[in-house]
């Protein structure tokens, strides 16, 4: 099968108007006819919903928790990006455009870049109308701060709860909807399987959470907007019940997985207390503004910091990359952070920790003016720790918190799979092989409010669609499958916990595929995670029945998944022998130390085929061609 | 740290429920209250026994989730904070603990600390939104709103819709829920054109659902993670009668 990514032909800026005009129309009357099948709720699904439920779509949305507005979305904190320049500063489409792309690490494909940055707009105007409250100056208009990876203030903020405003915002809308019976809502739904007739996504198979049913439900299209994959690593900034099943469940009936390797590290996370840690928690990056980063000199120091004196300490990116400091990228600070554990010389009870010091910014600007700048977070700190990082330095270290890979997409956000249709974090679309800050809410956002109402009418004007029923063969075939599959979990019946294999596959995953990988460490992943897949399906306990709530089956489920995931995502990263963005491959570094590309050989997508369980998947390659943005080496020097 | 627990168990929503008891070993007081309940199942499933069902999402207070209520107070001893972030180092070796679900006639309980608060959704779908579908909006900056008025939309939207102030109440009222949305939007100029439709529409469906009266005790706010004040209930009150008099007809 050849990749198609249908782009537009004619110049980028033409593009996306051009496509919209050339795309077919479904008939006002006829969309009610038109049954749309939207399984998640976060920014991109609650979006989609909506918008879909608004234009006269019959529309079935579904969500794993007890109400669509807990999707994980909800805890972004900074903002969303939009090329308003309100401010004046010279901002526009093209350069939020570049941004991205240069962010990105010129791994994501340009035409797609460019309507984001374009409809980024629009979404600011769409949410002011419903009510989201926005930061605002003191004459009335919308304020805008400054994030990382561009030099224009471009992102609008609602405090340090972006993300659960705006997906409120959506769920307004959503519930609007529901409540004029154009949406149908189904909570407590978990997505098992993507039903597939005649090549074409007509339905999916979903797990009735509370009273254990197999329920089969058809439509017309299928979206999965189910987010990213960032707990395979076990410990990340997602949610507890965030997971890859539903992407990895379409994946297994036909949708090629793309750029898996392309995982996001948070340098600035408060550290792991111990082996009960259930998930981490992330601090806003501008710590690093007043905060320096240190260890001791000495491997296995264990005196409490404030005995450590000053010339035993290293201020080790100070001292490596003397113009950028403390204020490195991302990718950097974490790596640094990394070493130094590496090195044994990690702090805290775990070692697996850097210092991140305010002694010196407290005695130069004072204690008052830290707390009015970070108080907040020194605060969260201390709920957490109970130190209080006034006196003592705070210990930070890095996480997993976002996955750039995901399901391949075209142009039209569909998948191989026609009719399935896959949308923000759970398709690999727009941020290449590193996401900017603020960019996560525009991408769902774009696609939920503006994209996919204009492409899935193309598709069903297009498309065949004989009326089916869940009595079809095909649903029979993929409920019995999801049966069995939870039957075979019920009776292991063995002695090992659920927990304890999601996290040793945590640890595999984040020693030897996390923040820096090698040939050899990647290969001990593909060798272990085979060998723990079987020890999952031979000893794991999984109690009670299949009947009612369960919530030990569910997370069995997700984690057998994630078995079977965590394999492609280090083949992907083993095959990717080159650097970009979140993937660092210690083989393909500068002299420096910085992530260094090889354009020559990767400069594309790698889309997977699954070919079965253990079986060695398909790759096929989207070239990339850069018509707009020259690829340039990134420095920090 | 050693725990005695009380955890209510009940299988499903019609059967009978009971307080069983629980030991939890080795609690770290840098634990979570939800991390001792995760390492309390992990010892119950490895012995092949049926999990105690709670719920929780984002653990870092903000999804509204979970929902415990701890030694009689929704979401524990601490102010401002939902149980998610709730640590074991308020507790005390050998003390014993008592975990409830919230409990109302408009939260039905699914199984053991679970409970159904779809009704929350239906309140909103009432009213809880402005009607406005995508693609139709005007320039953002075209609607200027004052910093403060700004400022105190946000203080009302702040609401994770977690249900503790329901649990609180001696009478199940969901009147501090429904007076954040409906100040949210009333304080606004885009929730202008529905402002008393809403608040009508919201209040029906609330009493429909089973949710009782406010009868001032302000044990909603006390416990709100998200600190909103009874004053919210002050101002729905005051849109709901303008609105019965006719306002915005």
């Amino acid at each position: 099968m050849k990749l198609d990514a249908r782009v537009p032909a004619g110049p980028i800026a033409g593009k996306w108007d051009r496509h919209k005009f050339e795309m077919k129309l479904v008939n006002p009357a006829n969309k009610r006819k038109y049954t749309i099948i939207v399984v998640g709720t976060g920014l991109a699904g609650a979006s989609a919903a909506a918008s879909l439920g608004e234009l006269g779509y019959n529309v079935l949305n579904f969500c794993i928790q007890d109400s669509p507005r807990r999707a994980h979305s909800i805890a972004a904190q900074g903002g969303i990006n939009a090329a308003k320049n309100y401010q004046n500063d010279g901002d526009s489409v093209y350069r939020l455009f570049y941004d991205t792309v240069k962010g990105g690490d010129y791994r994501s494909r340009e035409a797609n870049v460019y309507r984001l940055a374009q409809l980024s707009v629009n979404i600011i105007d769409q949410c002011v109308a419903q009510g989201v409250p926005f930061a605002r100056e003191y004459g009335g208009l919308l304020d805008n701060r400054s994030f990382g990876g561009a030099q224009v203030s471009r992102t609008f903020y609602a405090r340090g709860q972006t993300g659960q405003q705006l997906l409120i915002g959506a769920y307004q809308s959503l519930m609007r909807q529901v409540h004029q019976k154009a949406v149908r809502l189904f909570a407590r739904r978990e997505m098992l399987d993507v039903v597939v007739i005649d090549g074409k996504a007509r339905g999916i198979v979903v797990r009735n959470l509370v009273t254990g049913e197999i329920e089969r439900y058809a439509g017309d299209a299928v979206i999965l907007a189910t987010g990213g994959y960032g707990t395979v690593y076990y410990l990340s900034t997602n949610a507890v019940n965030s997971n890859v099943t539903a992407a990895w469940r379409a994946h297994k009936r036909g949708a090629f997985f793309a750029n898996p390797c392309y995982t996001q590290i948070h340098p600035t996370c408060i550290p792991v207390s111990g082996d009960h840690q259930s998930k981490l928690t992330l601090m806003s990056e501008s710590l690093r503004n007043d905060g320096r980063v240190w260890v001791p000199k000495k491997k296995g120091d264990t005196r409490s910091p404030e005995l450590i004196p000053e010339d035993e300490r290293d201020y080790y990116l100070e001292r490596k990359y003397p113009s950028f400091g403390n204020l490195v990228p991302r990718d950097v600070a974490s790596r640094n952070a990394k070493q130094a554990a590496d090195e044994g010389r990690g702090v805290g009870e775990s070692g697996l920790a850097v210092y991140l010091d305010f002694k010196d910014a407290i005695a130069r600007l004072g204690p008052d003016v830290i707390k009015e700048k970070y108080g907040n977070l020194f605060q969260m700190y201390n709920k957490i720790t109970d130190e209080d990082p006034y006196k003592v330095p705070m210990r930070i270290y890095p996480a997993i918190h976002y996955t750039m890979g995901g399901l391949w997409v075209d142009y039209n956000l569909m998948s191989t799979v026609p009719g399935l249709h896959v949308l923000g974090e759970a398709n690999f679309s727009d941020h290449g092989a590193n996401r900017l800050g603020a960019s996560a809410l525009m991408q769902g956002l774009a696609d939920g409010y503006f994209v996919i109402p204009y492409t899935i009418g193309d598709y069903l004007a297009n498309s065949s669609l004989p009326k089916i029923t869940t009595e079809h063969e095909a649903f029979k075939d993929a409920a019995h499958n999801a049966q069995s599959q939870i039957n075979k979990l019920l009776s292991v019946k063995g002695n090992r916990g659920i927990r304890e294999i999601h996290r040793e596959l945590g640890r595999i995953m984040w020693d030897d595929v996390g923040m820096a990988r090698t040939d050899a460490s990647l290969k001990r992943a593909l060798a272990a995670i085979p060998k723990l897949r079987e020890e999952f399906w031979h000893n794991v306990s999984v109690p009670g029945s299949a009947d009612n709530l369960n919530q030990s089956l569910e997370y069995a489920g997700r984690v057998a998944d994630y078995l079977e995931f965590a394999e492609l995502l280090a083949l992907d990263a083993l095959e990717r022998r080159e650097s970009a963005g979140g993937h660092f491959r210690e083989e393909s570094q500068t002299p420096e130390g910085e992530a260094m590309r090889d354009d020559e050989h990767f400069s594309y997508v790698a889309a997977w085929e699954f070919k079965g369980v253990g079986v060695r998947p398909e790759l096929h390659k989207e070239p990339l061609e850069f018509e707009e943005v020259h690829p340039t080496q990134r420095s920090y020097k | 740290m050693r725990l005695n627990l009380k955890i209510w168990r009940q299988t499903g929503p019609t059967a009978t429920g009971r307080l069983e008891d629980y030991t939890a070993d080795n609690v770290s007081p840098d634990m979570s209250f939800l991390e001792m309940l995760d390492v309390v199942n992990e010892g119950l499933v490895i012995k092949g026994k049926d999990a105690i069902a709670f719920d929780s999402d984002c653990r870092e207070g903000i999804c509204g989730m979970c929902s415990l209520v701890v030694n009689g107070v929704p979401h524990g001893p601490d102010r401002g904070t939902t149980v998610c972030q709730l640590h074991m180092r308020r507790f005390k070796d050998g003390e014993t603990v008592t975990i409830e679900p919230w409990r109302a006639k408009g939260f039905p309980i699914v199984k053991d600390l679970v409970v159904d608060r779809s009704a929350f959704d239906r309140i909103i779908a009432a009213g809880g939104y402005v009607s406005v579908n995508a693609g139709g909006a005007q320039d953002g900056n075209s609607i200027l709103i004052p910093k403060d008025v700004s400022e105190a939309a946000m203080d009302s939207a702040a609401c994770i819709g977690c249900g503790a102030c329901v649990a609180a109440c001696k009478n199940a009222s969901a009147h501090l829920f429904m007076s954040a949305k409906i100040s949210h939007l009333a304080l606004l100029p885009q929730g202008q054109q529905e402002r008393y439709a809403r608040v009508t529409a919201m209040i029906d469906q609330a009493d429909s659902e089973g949710f009782g009266s406010c009868s001032n005790e302000g044990e909603c706010e006390a416990v709100c993670p998200k600190e909103i004040p009874i004053s919210n209930i002050a101002r729905m009150t005051r849109e709901y009668v303008k609105a019965q008099f006719g306002a915005g007809k």
